[in-house]
């Protein structure tokens, strides 16, 4: 095992060489990570779309003219430090496939139908208590040419920004019960059976709207306390 | 309390839909004085280029972020500031730097480095990151180089000429 892993292989982190998902093969470093001294690593973090947030931005299902094909849900959770102090007025985007496992973008040509009310991207700032809420469809599992009849479970990208430059996260939130999940060599990078199981959401009957839409729990927990702006 | 943190997946080759917002690598207008384009390609193991990754720079002393994912031919580029060197109480002063993620496709966790300037030969000789790093031919895979009218700062994920990558 290199350095590089040592570094970063804490057992609830994935490492960068995972090679059952095949592009990390040519794309993970080979050469020891420096570990920076924590005084540096403790950098406050970019700001970064604080006042350019739509007010429909939060909700994928209001984009277009009509409504998108699907089952409409709600996504909604808190953004946490380590310490689980609430991260206020953080940037949140998303990013998703449509409710047929297709991506609105020009690289994603296998045959599931577009859906010309759906283009899949959101993004909120999180309330004074660290929530975020999203109003989308639930995304399809899509086929990907990872290894033979290989399929990506649903999920949503994340990504988000806190207070610091290592709370810096972009990563993907699945859905409970999934069949394809343990099939997912990008889940499975993960070694911890229990850090995997933070990526994905929680069914949550409170959440639900009745008549309307079903309702998915999923807190976020950044690596490391917030940084005070008196410490940079 | 310490809770266990969200883990890292990879970005995807798709993230163009959320996160690719025109007028996003520019930290600063072209106008502005001292303005400095940095330029560069994104470089797999095999030496091709990379067109599904996502750079991000940030200059905590200016509190400039900017963003870029990279072309057809794996190139990005940025219009900023050389950021002010930042004494540090006690500790040498760091050279002017800027902070680097790498988003791509294959990356699980983004990739962190630094871009140092090389007008700055001093300050980089004296940068405490710098000088942990004893090979001089890694060292120098963090300093961009100087070409007509722009910096060039070329990143290899993997390979002879990879780039120094620091664990946060």
């Amino acid at each position: 095992m290199t350095t590089t892993e040592q570094v970063s292989l804490a057992s609830d982190r994935p490492p960068y060489l995972f090679p059952p998902y095949r592009s990390t093969v040519l794309r993970a470093p080979k050469r020891p990570l420096i570990l920076l001294p924590h005084r540096l690593s403790r950098l406050a973090g970019p700001v970064f779309g604080d006042g350019q947030i739509g007010p429909l931005d939060h909700d994928l299902t209001r984009q277009h003219a009509g409504e998108p094909l699907g089952e409409r849900i709600i996504v909604t959770g808190r953004l946490l430090d380590s310490e689980g102090r609430p991260v206020r007025n953080a940037l949140i985007e998303v990013w998703q496939t449509n409710a047929a496992g297709r991506y609105a973008h020009a690289r994603d040509q296998h045959p599931a139908p577009l859906d010309p009310n759906f283009t899949g991207a959101g993004r909120c700032l999180t309330d004074g208590e660290g929530r975020y809420r999203f109003v989308t469809i639930k995304p399809g599992a899509y086929p990907w040419k990872n290894h033979p009849n290989a399929w990506r479970p649903a999920h949503i990208h994340f990504s988000v920004f806190g207070t610091a430059f290592i709370h810096r996260l972009v990563t993907q939130m699945y859905f409970p019960g999934d069949p394809l999940l343990a099939h997912d060599p990008i889940l499975q990078s993960i070694p911890s059976p229990a850090a995997r199981t933070r990526l994905v959401s929680t069914f949550d009957l409170t959440v639900t709207q009745p008549e309307w839409a079903l309702g998915y729990r999923w807190d976020i927990v950044l690596r490391g306390p917030s940084a005070s702006p008196m410490e940079d | 309390m310490s809770l266990p943190a969200t883990p890292s997946q990879t970005i995807g080759p798709f993230f163009h839909i959320g996160l690719d917002v025109p007028g996003t690598e520019r930290l600063v207008s072209p106008e502005h004085p001292g303005a400095v384009r940095i330029e560069g390609r994104v470089f797999d193991g095999a030496g091709d280029p990379i067109n599904d990754a996502l750079i991000e720079v940030w200059d905590p002393q200016g509190a400039r972020f900017g963003r870029c994912a990279t072309d057809a031919e794996g190139r990005y580029h940025f219009l900023t500031l050389k950021p002010v060197s930042r004494p540090a109480g006690g500790t040498p002063a760091e050279a002017p730097h800027l902070h680097v993620s790498v988003f791509a496709r294959g990356l699980l966790d983004h990739l962190v480095t630094r871009i140092y300037f090389p007008d700055e030969e001093a300050a980089n000789a004296s940068d405490p990151v710098l000088t942990m790093i004893a090979d001089p031919r890694a060292r120098a895979t963090l300093v961009a180089r100087s070409e007509a009218g722009s910096l060039r700062f070329d990143i290899h994920l993997q390979g002879e000429h990879e780039t120094v990558f620091f664990a946060l």
